[in-house]
């Protein structure tokens, strides 16, 4: 589904990736690790089509792509960033629908919000995200788990077929961490692919297929969970392993 | 709203005069005119901004909308220049806030001072009391009065109405919660903020210069001095009504209470024979109170 082909990005003299492959299919969970500065997020907005890379190609389905953030929604691609970009002051339902809210035409012409089916539809999300959200609580008044169930949702509203999750277990409780895991499950199984990026070591060994570890901007691993290990992932975050 | 009917009843036992037929119309086409001005300014506060400016474009529009009906034009043709004055403070305070992404306190404090300057300019510090052929239709638009209830009364109904349905149904007062709320995350949403600020200064400056018509066929004349140290009296009602200076609240029946609420505490005082020295007091104090019980309100709310 992606493909990543030696994608290099510099900002000025820093080199920020140097010669990335990556591959993701259809409901694949991809563990996206590395230190600060390591390259994470940079990769990240260039898939999400914030960034052009400076060298190597994106291809789509086996064709190449120019991305910008417009071009990648339009292929599938919604990313879910870490402060979560939800207004405070708005319903859950009024959050999953922003800047897309649904409408009926009242007396055939005055187009209105259509209330009902918003909270009908943010409903339903919720549901088959096994998360016990309600359409309209505030999200002020909601746990972090919550939050992180709102943002996934507005997300799936375009039945994406690519989510990028930025730090989604960062500055919650283990129990919300539970319920994120869970989410990411739920999104695997419908066949959506998910690029995960976390400090969490545990979380990524909880969901991932795969993981895929930068270190100044290089990638030194890319396996599968299942013949790595956390200490190993550690060792090739901090580079007492070369590569692995 | 409660406090506003609390006040009344109150009022009405003490005060014999308070519950009298004149007094009430008085005491409603008063904060109309108030009222009108403050759904506007509960649009711009919701998304975190200011308008500071509401009292000196409604100078600018009256005066010129006074001087193109004193040159013999019809109320027509006069209320589009009036409003038009209104529009362009309106478009260059939306502008240079939401595209420019300037302080609106700054911005809209030095339109406060340049609209206030253009009044004088136009009207060459004159009082315009000869408003033409379409005098009598200006008297009447302002100063008359419809089933009872004084024209502006029925204009603020109205549009406390439109507004009320606004706020609820349409995507643009979502848009502009939700500026209010979280700016960037509605950027990412793909939501032209800037475009959301531009309008609310817009509508704000508008029903400015809508007020001030209505405002110089109530008072039969216009000097340059008409609005002035009204945006005090408006944010209080905005504020009062619910709408918070942080952005993200407010709502069209909120605005209005805020506005009756200001005018029967004026009112009040009058008739209580209180110096009407003590108003500014009286009107300043109710904003600082308004905010702590707002505080309180929200305190208990993030500790649940």
């Amino acid at each position: 589904m992606l493909e990543l082909r030696s994608v290099g990005m510099h900002f000025g003299a820093v080199e920020a990736l140097v010669d990335v492959d990556l591959e993701l299919g259809a409901g694949e969970v991809v563990g996206l690790m590395g230190d600060n500065g390591a390259g994470k997020s940079t990769l990240l907005k260039i898939v999400a089509g914030n960034f052009a890379p400076t060298s190597g190609r994106v291809l789509w389905d086996a064709a190449g792509v120019d991305l910008s953030p417009l071009s990648a929604r339009e292929l599938g691609i919604e990313a879910v960033y870490q402060d979560l970009a939800l207004c405070d002051n708005l319903s859950a339902a009024a959050n999953v629908f922003l800047g897309r809210e649904l409408s009926r035409r009242l007396f055939g012409v005055l187009p209105v919000l259509d209330h009902a089916a918003m909270r009908r539809k943010s409903t339903e999300l919720f549901a088959e995200l096994g998360s016990d959200t309600r359409a309209d609580d505030l999200v002020r008044q909601m746990s972090g788990g919550q939050r992180q169930a709102v943002a996934i949702a507005r997300a799936r509203l375009s039945a994406p077929r690519l989510m990028l999750l930025d730090e989604p277990t960062a500055a919650i409780s283990v129990r919300q961490i539970a319920e994120v895991l869970e989410l990411i499950r739920s999104l695997k199984q419908q066949g959506v692919g998910i690029l995960l990026i976390s400090h969490r070591m545990s979380d990524v060994f909880a969901v991932a297929d795969r993981i895929v570890v930068l270190r100044r901007g290089r990638k030194v691993a890319d396996k599968p969970t299942a013949d790595s290990s956390a200490e190993e992932a550690t060792a090739l975050i901090t580079g007492a392993i070369e590569a692995a | 709203m409660l406090t506003v009917a609390a006040l009344a009843g109150v009022m009405s036992l003490v005060s014999e005069p308070f519950a009298s037929a004149d007094n009430l119309f008085n005491v409603s086409r008063n904060f109309a005119f108030i009222g009108l001005i403050a759904l506007g300014q509960t649009a711009v506060i919701a998304t975190g901004g200011i308008d500071l400016s509401v009292g000196s474009v409604m100078g600018l529009a009256g005066i010129v909308t006074g001087l193109v009906l004193g040159s013999g034009q019809p109320l027509a043709l006069a209320a589009v220049a009036g409003l038009g004055c209104a529009l362009l403070c309106g478009l260059v305070n939306g502008a240079l806030v939401g595209y420019l992404r300037l302080s609106p306190f700054v911005v809209t404090l030095g339109m406060l001072s340049i609209a206030r300057s253009l009044a004088l300019v136009v009207s060459n510090n004159r009082m315009i009391h000869d408003f033409g052929p379409d005098e009598d239709l200006v008297l009447a638009l302002g100063g008359g009065r419809f089933l009872g209830l004084a024209n502006p009364v029925w204009l603020l109904l109205v549009a406390a109405l439109g507004a009320a349905a606004w706020f609820r149904y349409s995507r643009l007062a979502r848009y502009v919660l939700a500026v209010g709320g979280n700016e960037v995350s509605t950027h990412l949403a793909g939501i032209p903020v800037a475009r959301v600020k531009l309008t609310v200064y817009v509508l704000s400056s508008l029903l400015a210069g809508a007020s001030a018509i209505l405002m110089i066929g109530w008072l039969g004349a216009v000097t340059n001095a008409l609005g002035q140290g009204y945006e005090l009296r408006v944010i209080a009602s905005a504020v009062i009504g619910g709408a918070n200076l942080m952005g993200g609240e407010g709502g069209a029946f909120g605005a209005v209470a805020g506005a009756a609420l200001i005018e029967l505490i004026r009112n009040s005082l009058l008739l209580l024979g209180v110096d009407p020295y003590w108003q500014g007091a009286f009107v300043g104090g109710s904003i600082i109170v308004a905010m702590l019980v707002e505080r309180v309100r929200r305190g208990r709310q993030t500790a649940g």
